[in-house]
């Protein structure tokens, strides 16, 4: 971590340059591994989209020490917004609605014209990412409101609870208005489209995507749209924790009772914290929803939570190089695991002993609890005279009587 | 009417299971402060265990009486299961203990995922659900209008013993009275000449045992098994010991019985409730809306003993 730094308030050019350098190897990438397969640069496509949920996981653990183990529930609302506004789903829930009030379903035809009947609603990215980042805020409020008053432990078990909820409810929605699709889920989720430019590629040339006279593989066209996203919430999660909102986030975290005597008002705070996280785990779910052509409850599992809750601990709680850190490691090195251990373990053996999966499961496990006993504050804590980091001793709160 | 009592037998069925699990909660939170997240899956390693102890005595043994099968599981299980947790404490939490609050919960997580790969990574055990052998005769019991079947009524006596057992322990011997003066102030407890540390590990061991207990009759009650079976009825008896008053063991098993019931009654009932909108799966939504609700509504529970946000 010596040579590269992102200190930009002590070390401007150092970090300058080496954003500069990470920013050249991020662009010349693709290019080199889409040589290798393009399942590499898809394993890549999808480390970015979990970078940008560890960032705004990141938001709600790191800077509010607000413990979300649901927030894969965010992400899981993106994608399925995307699935209801961006596929024939809606003529499904249309039919659905019209079996079950007549009225109702004439409304919506009459509001959105003759053919949704057949075709369903297919927005266009440009509204589809705003909206899900609002909805998903919504949803992250509106976890956020019953539990303004728990801490610690409790709130864990809550947003555990409620991420399950929201799973139960992708699974059974579909029944008697199909809103979801229930277990199959939604397929043939329209592919992103920026101006006019798809970005799978249009019929009949191989998932190429042209720009100009220029052609390169789908998989790499979505990764320099990720990767832009990516860079726009890291600018955007930085700014946050820099700014008078973040440093609320952090006064909270450090000591609730303190933050508000000091005339932070703890509720909203809060409250933003949840929404603004949610908002990202959103936006990510848009574009994997866009990216996958396919949602389905499976996805969006107590396991994906975890693994988001993961790469935000492993890299460093609250400190955004070490989290994006955390995200590579975590989402990438399991698959390359994936296309390396098995086949290793088929020619030595003959048979696979560990499956990949296993491995994965591992990997999260020993990454929390070996970082937890041995460097709580990560792989790559924030320096500290940027705020504390979470390892900051609290040792007499245990006997501390009740806190309200 | 008969739909209503056999709800309710339902429900006391499942509650007594969440009150076994729920007590392991309770007690480690009584005296630690501390969630055990991984409590759920001691559960399911007692169900594994319990499980491979069936098997051998099935290729060994051959034509044991049921119930003696049963009962020889059980008690395989359970020193099984205390092991683990007493391992899960001096790993995980003993290390942490004077850390902030997220770190222990952090790890309890990654061990509960520990504890998960382990038994899918067993050739033994693996990643599909495995078939519990069903030991007791299939023919139900009638009460009034409703059914039961031996099974469950097996697993209502045994809930019952071990919490009568437990209450013994806690309130006549010597190591509950230690329990009680750790849960009521650590440090003068230790000044008093209580060894703290056993008193911890003395109540990890027994709050494993009831879940050990408990995982056993849950596969013998359902007839299938899962490495990651024992995270949704973790969080639900986490429910109920929250329901019940955490740290107080009288709530759990209140706790416990009523959200078996609760849940049980729900599922029954809630596709007329909401007009055919909502159907039975959503059974498992009940017990976070409880959860939800006890803690901003009444967050000391309903015995009452601690505030539930002292986080």
């Amino acid at each position: 971590m010596a040579l590269l730094t992102f200190d930009t308030a002590h070390k401007p050019r150092q970090s300058y340059a080496s954003m500069a350098i990470l920013l050249a190897v991020m662009l010349v990438f693709p290019f080199v591994a889409s040589q290798f397969g393009n399942s590499w640069v898809r394993i890549i496509d999808m480390a970015l989209l979990y970078i940008m949920l560890a960032l705004g996981l990141n938001i709600v653990v790191g800077f509010a020490g607000l413990l979300d183990l649901g927030y894969i529930a965010f992400f899981a609302v993106g994608a399925y917004l995307t699935g209801l506004l961006a596929s024939p789903q809606f003529a499904a829930l249309l039919e659905s609605v019209v079996n079950y009030s007549p009225a109702m379903g004439d409304a919506l035809v009459a509001l959105f014209g003759e053919s949704i009947r057949t075709e369903g609603i297919h927005l266009s990215v440009w509204f589809i990412v705003p909206l899900a980042g609002l909805v998903a805020a919504l949803f992250g409020a509106l976890l956020g409101a019953p539990t303004l008053k728990l801490r610690g432990d409790y709130l864990a078990i809550v947003t555990l609870g409620f991420g399950e909820i929201i799973r139960i409810f992708m699974n059974n929605l579909n029944d008697p208005i199909n809103f979801t699709n229930g277990p199959q889920g939604i397929n043939l989720i329209d592919p992103i489209r920026i101006f006019g430019v798809s970005l799978a590629g249009e019929a009949g040339s191989k998932a190429t995507v042209f720009i100009g006279g220029f052609g390169m593989p789908s998989v790499n066209a979505y990764y320099f749209l990720f990767l832009l996203l990516c860079i726009v919430t890291i600018f955007m999660t930085s700014r946050l924790q820099h700014s008078r909102l973040g440093r609320a986030w952090v006064a909270i975290r450090e000591d609730e009772i303190a933050a508000k005597a000091m005339g932070i008002n703890t509720r909203n705070v809060k409250l933003l914290a949840f929404s603004m996280g949610a908002s990202f785990g959103g936006v990510a779910g848009a574009m994997f929803a866009a990216f996958q052509g396919f949602v389905s409850p499976e996805s969006f599992s107590l396991t994906e939570s975890i693994a988001v809750l993961a790469m935000v601990v492993l890299g460093g709680i609250g400190h955004i190089p070490g989290v994006v850190m955390g995200g590579v490691l975590l989402a990438a090195l399991p698959e390359v695991l994936r296309h390396v251990v098995e086949p290793v373990q088929q020619s030595l053996f003959g048979k696979v002993l560990i499956e990949a999966e296993v491995l994965r499961q591992l990997l999260y496990g020993l990454a929390m609890v070996l970082i937890m006993l041995n460097r709580p504050a990560g792989l790559w804590p924030s320096p500290i005279k940027e705020d504390r980091p979470v390892a900051a001793t609290d040792k007499e709160e245990k006997e501390e009587s009740a806190v309200v | 009417m008969d739909t209503f009592i056999q709800q309710i037998l339902n429900g006391l069925v499942l509650g007594s299971m969440y009150a076994l699990v729920a007590l392991g909660y309770t007690m480690v939170y009584g005296v630690l402060n501390l969630i055990n997240f991984a409590h759920g899956d001691v559960l399911m390693i007692g169900a594994m265990v319990g499980l491979s102890i069936l098997r051998m005595l099935d290729s060994t043994f051959p034509g044991l009486p049921g119930g003696v099968q049963l009962a020889i599981a059980i008690l395989g299980a359970i020193p099984v299961a205390m092991l683990v947790n007493i391992l899960i404490e001096r790993v995980a939490y003993r290390r942490l203990r004077n850390a902030p609050r997220l770190a222990p919960l952090i790890t309890a997580i990654g061990v509960s995922i520990l504890l998960q790969t382990f038994v899918m990574a067993m050739p033994f055990w693996g990643r599909s659900p495995l078939p519990f052998p069903q030991l007791l005769s299939s023919d139900p019991i009638m009460v009034g209008g409703a059914v039961i079947s031996q099974t469950q009524v097996l697993l209502l006596v045994l809930a019952a013993l071990a919490m009568l057992l437990l209450v013994f322990l806690v309130e006549k011997t010597k190591m509950g009275r230690a329990m009680r003066a750790v849960a009521e102030n650590p440090r003068v407890a230790g000044l008093m000449g209580v060894d703290s540390n056993r008193v911890i590990v003395s109540t990890f061991a027994i709050g494993a045992a009831l879940a050990a207990v408990a995982g056993v009759m849950w596969g013998a009650n359902y007839a299938s098994i899962q490495f990651a079976m024992g995270t949704l009825p973790g969080m639900k008896a986490f429910s109920a010991a929250v329901l019940g008053g955490i740290g107080n063991i009288y709530g759990a098993m209140i706790g416990g019985i009523v959200l078996g019931i609760i849940e049980s009654l729900g599922a029954g009932y809630i596709g007329d409730l909401t007009g055919g909108f909502l159907g039975s799966h959503y059974q498992d939504i009940f017990a976070f809306v409880v959860l939800i609700l006890v803690l901003t509504v009444r967050p000391s529970g309903i015995m009452g003993e601690r505030v539930a946000d002292r986080a």
